[in-house]
């Protein structure tokens, strides 16, 4: 139960900052990622005011083996570069440049929609797309696993 | 390229930013797992064994964010210009590639740079210069929209 409400806190607060920074907003991510025309600098300062916290906060929690719910902490096991994480990456960055619409943002737009905010079906859309693209990409993981056995790793989450 | 000082909100960015940092340290330090978006919903699918609760628990905190933001100040109006067509092709491929690229913009933008990794660095570079891609095709090739 603890847990539960540990992570539920961490949501919340999640999605207060990414309203409160104007993230929920697709048209201001947009802004950011609209380099040639009228750039809205906001997001950089997002990344900046999350990255100085965390460069001290997850310094600490590295020092620290077990978490507060007493089990292990769980680090990306990750190392190095390869093709997986480029290509991933450069598609993320197409579907988000489409709509301004990142995962944690979607989320808080779905939430927003029962809320009867504006769109409300969009965000919902959004989401069902997107659940759908990672359901694909364990589709291919599966099929890729048994045509090559050994290749068959586990991605960590991030 | 010009600033678009009318919408630049360096303040609450900064502030919505130290939350969001701060949400992503309580998790790992309460829970032990990374704030990564993409990945605590994809690790829905395909489940295992006493891994679904803290995710199921962190989606809804996001969910309700709005509601108790809207119990003290007024939410922003989101703005989201993309068609239906749009919408499903963005979702698709936000799916798909951050599954591929194990984060998102949350897990290596925020989190993986935080801890100083050179793969989350990587990715961050990669799906930042592909976002800006379709704005320029949309606002300055095809001329559609554009004044956020």
């Amino acid at each position: 139960m603890r847990k539960l409400v540990f992570a539920f806190l961490g949501g919340l607060v999640f999605g207060l900052g990414l309203i409160l920074a104007g993230m929920a907003n697709p048209a201001k991510v947009l802004g950011f990622l609209d380099l040639t025309g009228k750039w809205d600098p906001s997001l950089a300062f997002v990344m900046g005011g999350a990255i100085a916290v965390g460069l001290v906060g997850f310094r600490w929690a590295h020092s620290r083996a077990v978490a507060w719910t007493g089990e292990p902490r769980v680090w990306p096991a990750l190392r190095g570069l390869d093709k997986r994480l480029v290509l991933g990456a450069l598609l993320f960055g197409v579907g988000w440049g489409i709509a301004g619409i990142c995962p944690g943002p979607a989320l808080v737009l779905l939430g927003a929609g029962s809320a009867g905010s504006a769109g409300s079906g969009k965000g919902l859309l959004f989401v069902v797309a997107m659940l759908a693209g990672m359901a694909l990409h364990a589709a291919f993981q599966t099929i890729f696993a048994r045509v090559s056995a050994p290749s068959g790793v586990r991605q960590p989450e991030q | 390229m010009t600033l678009d000082m009318l919408h630049f909100t360096p303040w609450t960015a900064l502030a919505g930013g130290g939350l969001i940092g701060l949400a992503a340290v309580w998790l790992m330090l309460a829970v032990g797992r990374i704030a990564g978006i993409s990945g605590i919903v994809g690790g829905l699918l395909g489940p295992r064994a006493g891994d679904v609760g803290w995710r199921i628990a962190f989606i809804v905190g996001l969910m309700v964010a709005p509601w108790a933001y809207r119990a003290v100040a007024v939410v922003p109006e989101a703005q989201i210009d993309a068609s239906t067509a749009m919408l499903i092709a963005a979702g698709l491929l936000v799916g798909f590639g951050t599954r591929l690229g194990s984060g998102c913009t949350s897990g290596h933008g925020v989190c993986g740079l935080s801890r100083r990794s050179w793969r989350s660095l990587v990715a961050t570079l990669c799906f930042m210069a592909t976002g800006f891609l379709p704005v320029f095709v949309v606002r300055h090739v095809l001329n559609v929209g554009g004044a956020a």
